[in-house]
């Protein structure tokens, strides 16, 4: 059985508690402690850049040429916090119970909690730093609601939150480069975790740019890696986001949680073509004003602007009246895939719904809309070519967040003493689902407010310990497995190249576990990757040499975790009879067709134990109690 | 309706930062108008592959115009003909059909070649490193709405906070000058008032930092045309005013300690 190290008492004392009960670091003794951060997204620049000023020595890793590169910056809409300053009724427990709900019941009540107790500090903090966060004419700051959210509690700087933010922690960690305190590696892909007598103590790199292989000792090592939306090939992720540092924890030991839980985000440009690298994102906020139709009949080529009012089939404002075009995120995403799997769906491909703005342009006017949404219009006519203040915009889902990953305790520690999770690379906060606006505010919580109290309860037991040296076994071992690996590539002289193979995962695991998941197609899916995968390993082409800069070497490593990955989320999905937020599986759907949950047999975190290659995970359940939130059905009738 | 170019590619290929390069010449047949430009590279790549040839190396991730890696000279222009566009954001459908297209690194002795179309641009992170922050250690920070911000100062701080650090105003610039990037974090930070503290320090730090690496600024403006985000010239003009402050301050200061 997992334990969860849940402090006792009552909810909203538990963080208060917990900080008072922890062992303490203290300050003289600090600078005697190294501690190795893998990303420098929100949550790894945040964590490294707030441990290094309370003192501790700080190794920060990065694939990225610069911390700033972090997928983080990409980030549009906007972060949440309960500072309830629009006086509309927010508190800590509203955005503690929103994001319970938000997360169909299958997140850490606890935690949760914490997140909401600390995600007001994040805006104090952030706009110490200088975040130039949209402001009213008074100079206060100014508020959107978003996501569906019944309050405005969301913080934006114009359409760039995330790089606004990820600047901000990115100078902090600058500011401590400067002071001595961090070294910071770019060009550092962390291709393994390396652990002693059960504890991490290390890990080992190779040189993107030169192509050497070195390793780093640490008293703790925390990773802040990001999520793994790629393994779907397209994706609304940077093209190089990944799941190896934490699945080759998960191959030291760390348990893996709730892999089946993937937020597909309803708003993003359909696919043209096969060429096609990535899906991008256009920001939730446009369904404020845009309304979603398709033709009624499948037959209807006509021009969008030639179909009459009583032909479009404006499918969510007639199934959901309340909500309209506004229900969440899971349930906008799965109804656009139910009409275009019907033979509705527009464009080239068909493979798309209308996000149309004409009733919009014709009350307020064009110039109301384009200062709404100008970057956004002029992003979709860069990519498409098409004017969408003239022809609807074209918008389908895509995978875009992962909920699940790494387990951690609620000192954020994973199920190996010594190695931390933080960021999106953990399983925590956000359930099956998580709320629009909650990423940053997580990353940044566990960076900047949480890690920086907890990893001393853990490292206080260690005082005086000198770091395992880099000649010990345990990471001669791991050296020599990340160098033959490595070469290992280079002898396959395969016929096909990464990419294809990568694609060729993305289309089974979209098709069988992406937006709507049923027994039938995850058992095919459950044969057909361990044949891809072996296929892949004997037939892949990989060129050049090891000891320089190589991109396909870079990215085999990498799709070769994917195709692991992907076969453990298939049999969580599978394993998980009952449907809950991001995981919907047709046969467990009520009459209205909305998620149906069994929280009788399904209200725990399923958190996967790796044994050895050649035998699956073993599953360990950590059960969910709700004391305070009160489990009840979805409905956004 | 996505057509079809066939385009002539003249790209750059260099082993390593010390070997010399050349041109690659390769006709790319059946280019999508739809494609992105590095869509169109990693077209380009995967015929390379298949043929026995090492794929190009190019610099790149979010393919949203926000990360700043990537990042190319196209027919001599640092990310292409299209005004305020990154790279990655540029489409094939700008180009016509037959065009010889030239492909060369972002070019700087700041910037050495790592591989290919690659560049290592870590002398920008020196100059964030000498002072483009405002010192507010986690946990010590007042109620956000305790400072207040008009406005019009929190949008210019945006204009020259958008800076995405992608390097193009160095590569456009005859000098190799990296004035923009730096006037964009020192704009970005100097007009905030939680940045007035460290305003004449960070300034001095940042500029004489900024000259150790880059050239000198001669105000030719090709930064300002190159520059995926547009960042106004007249955040340079600001860094001169503050430079010439903070160096009579300074000075006054150090007499006076
Ligand atoms: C297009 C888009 C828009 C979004 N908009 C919002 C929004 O408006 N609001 C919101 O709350 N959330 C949003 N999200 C989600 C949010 O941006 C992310 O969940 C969050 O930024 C993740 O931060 P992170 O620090 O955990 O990881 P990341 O920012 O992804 O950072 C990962 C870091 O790990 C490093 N790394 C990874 N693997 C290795 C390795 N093997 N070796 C070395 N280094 C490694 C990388 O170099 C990088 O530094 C959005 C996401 C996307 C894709
Ligand atoms: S100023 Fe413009 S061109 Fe220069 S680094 Fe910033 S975004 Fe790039
Ligand atoms: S790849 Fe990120 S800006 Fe172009």
């Amino acid at each position: 059985m997992l334990d969860a190290k849940i402090p006792a008492g009552p909810i909203a004392e538990k963080w208060d508690n917990h900080k008072f009960s922890i062992k303490l670091v203290n300050p003289n003794n600090k600078r005697r402690f190294t501690v190795l951060v893998v990303g420098t997204g929100l949550a790894g620049a945040s964590a490294a850049a707030s441990m290094a000023e309370l003192g501790y020595n700080v190794e920060a890793f990065t694939f990225h040429d610069s911390p700033r590169r972090a997928h983080s910056i990409a980030a549009q809409g906007g972060i949440n916090a309960a500072k309830n300053y629009r006086n509309d009724g927010d508190s800590i427990f509203r955005l503690f119970y929103d994001t319970v709900k938000g997360g169909d019941y299958r997140s850490r009540e606890a935690n949760v909690y914490r997140l909401s107790q600390v995600s007001a500090n994040i805006i104090d903090q952030c706009a110490a730093q200088g975040v130039p966060f949209a402001r009213e004419y008074g100079g206060l700051l100014a508020n959107r609601s978003f996501g569906g959210a019944q309050v405005s509690r969301t913080f934006y700087a114009r359409g760039q939150t995330g790089q606004q933010l990820l600047l901000g922690a990115y100078q902090a960690l600058a500011g401590q480069v400067a002071a001595g305190k961090v070294t910071v590696h770019n060009n550092c892909d962390v291709l393994d975790i390396v652990v002693k007598d059960g504890e991490a103590c290390g890990l080992v790199i190779r040189d993107l740019m030169t192509g050497e292989t070195r390793a780093y000792s640490g008293h703790a090592v925390v990773l802040a890696t990001g999520g793994y939306s790629n393994v779907y090939y397209l994706s609304t992720n940077a093209m190089n986001c990944n799941v190896t540092a934490a699945w080759r924890a998960h191959r030291r030991g760390a348990a893996f949680a709730n892999p089946c839980y993937t937020q597909i985000h309803p708003t993003c440009i359909p696919a043209s073509d096969d060429f096609q690298s990535k899906l991008t994102l256009m920001s939730e906020s446009l369904r404020n004003d845009g309304r979603i139709w398709v033709p009624r009949d499948a037959k209807d080529t006509r021009s969008p602007e030639l179909v009459d009012e009583a032909d479009r089939y404006y499918y969510l404002e007639e199934k959901y009246p309340a909500f309209g075009n506004l229900v969440p995120r899971d349930v906008a995403s799965r109804n656009a895939k139910t009409v275009v799997d019907k033979g509705m769906g527009v464009g080239p491909s068909r493979n798309g719904v209308y996000l149309d703005f004409s009733d919009v342009i014709a009350a307020d006017g064009e110039q109301v809309v384009r200062e709404k949404y100008g970057n956004l219009f002029d992003m979709y006519e860069r990519i498409t070519g098409e004017n969408p203040y003239r022809v609807p915009m074209r918008i389908y889902p895509a995978t875009h967040y992962t909920m699940g990953g790494l387990w951690v305790d609620y000192n954020l520690m994973t199920t190996i003493p010594g190695l931390y999770a933080i960021g999106e690379c953990n399983f925590s906060d956000h359930g099956a689902n998580r709320l629009g606006a909650s990423a940053l505010m997580q990353g940044l919580a566990d960076g900047y407010f949480v890690l920086p109290y907890t990893i001393g309860d853990y490292l206080a037991e260690k005082l005086g310990d000198p770091v395992v040296p880099t000649d010990d076994p345990a990471f001669t071992e791991s050296v020599t497995a990340v160098e033959d690996r490595t070469r290992r590539w280079l002898t396959v002289k395969g016929s096909l190249t990464v990419d294809h193979y990568h694609r060729e995962l993305g289309k089974i695991i979209w098709e069988y576990c992406g937006m709507t998941r049923n027994r039938a197609g995850l058992e095919k899916a459950l044969n057909e990757i361990p044949v891809l995968r072996e296929e892949f390993r004997a037939n892949v082409k990989v060129l050049g040499s090891a000891d320089t800069a190589n991109q396909s070497l870079e990215k085999v490593n990498r799709v070769d975790d994917f195709m692991e990955l992907a076969e453990l989320k298939v049999r969580d999905a599978l394993h998980r009879e009952e449907s809950c937020g991001g995981h919907f599986r047709e046969e467990h759907q009520t009459e209205e067709g909305e998620a149906q949950r069994d929280d009788g047999n399904f209200a725990y975190v399923a958190a996967w134990q790796w044994q050895n290659p050649d035998k699956p995970q073993k599953l360990l359940a950590e059960p969910l109690e709700f004391e305070y939130v009160k489990l009840t059905q979805r409905s956004y009738k | 309706m996505s057509r079809m170019l066939q385009l002539k590619l003249r790209i750059w290929r260099q082993g390593g930062p010390a070997s010399r390069g050349s041109f690659l010449d390769v006709d790319a047949h059946d280019i999508p108008t739809d494609a992105s430009f590095l869509e169109m590279l990693d077209i380009v790549n995967e015929r390379l592959l298949e043929d026995g040839i090492e794929p190009v190396v190019f610099a790149h991730d979010c393919r949203e115009g926000i990360c700043g890696t990537c990042g190319l000279m196209i027919n001599g222009r640092a990310h292409g003909p299209e005004l305020g566009t990154a790279t990655c954001q540029l489409h094939m459908r700008k180009f016509k059909d037959g065009d010889e297209i030239v492909i060369e690194p972002f070019r700087a002795a700041a910037f050495p070649v790592v591989r290919d179309l690659m560049v290592d641009r870590r002398a920008f992170d020196r100059i964030i490193e000498a002072g483009g922050y405002i010192s507010a250690p986690t946990g010590t920070a007042p109620d956000a709405n305790e400072i207040l911000i008009p406005k019009d100062v929190a949008d210019f701080s945006m204009d020259a906070a958008q800076c995405i650090g992608c390097g193009a105003c160095v590569a456009a610039c005859p000098n190799s000058a990296a004035q923009l990037f730096t006037a964009a974090k020192l704009g970005h930070l100097n007009v905030l008032p939680q940045g007035q503290p460290e305003r004449w320090r960070r300034t001095e730090a940042m500029v004489e930092t900024m000259e150790q690496y880059f050239g000198s600024c001669t105000n030719h403006g090709e930064c300002h045309t190159a520059c995926p985000k547009e960042i106004s010239l007249d955040f340079i003009a600001l860094l001169n005013r503050d430079y010439i402050k903070a160096k009579t301050k300074n000075r006054r200061l150090a007499s006076q300690a």
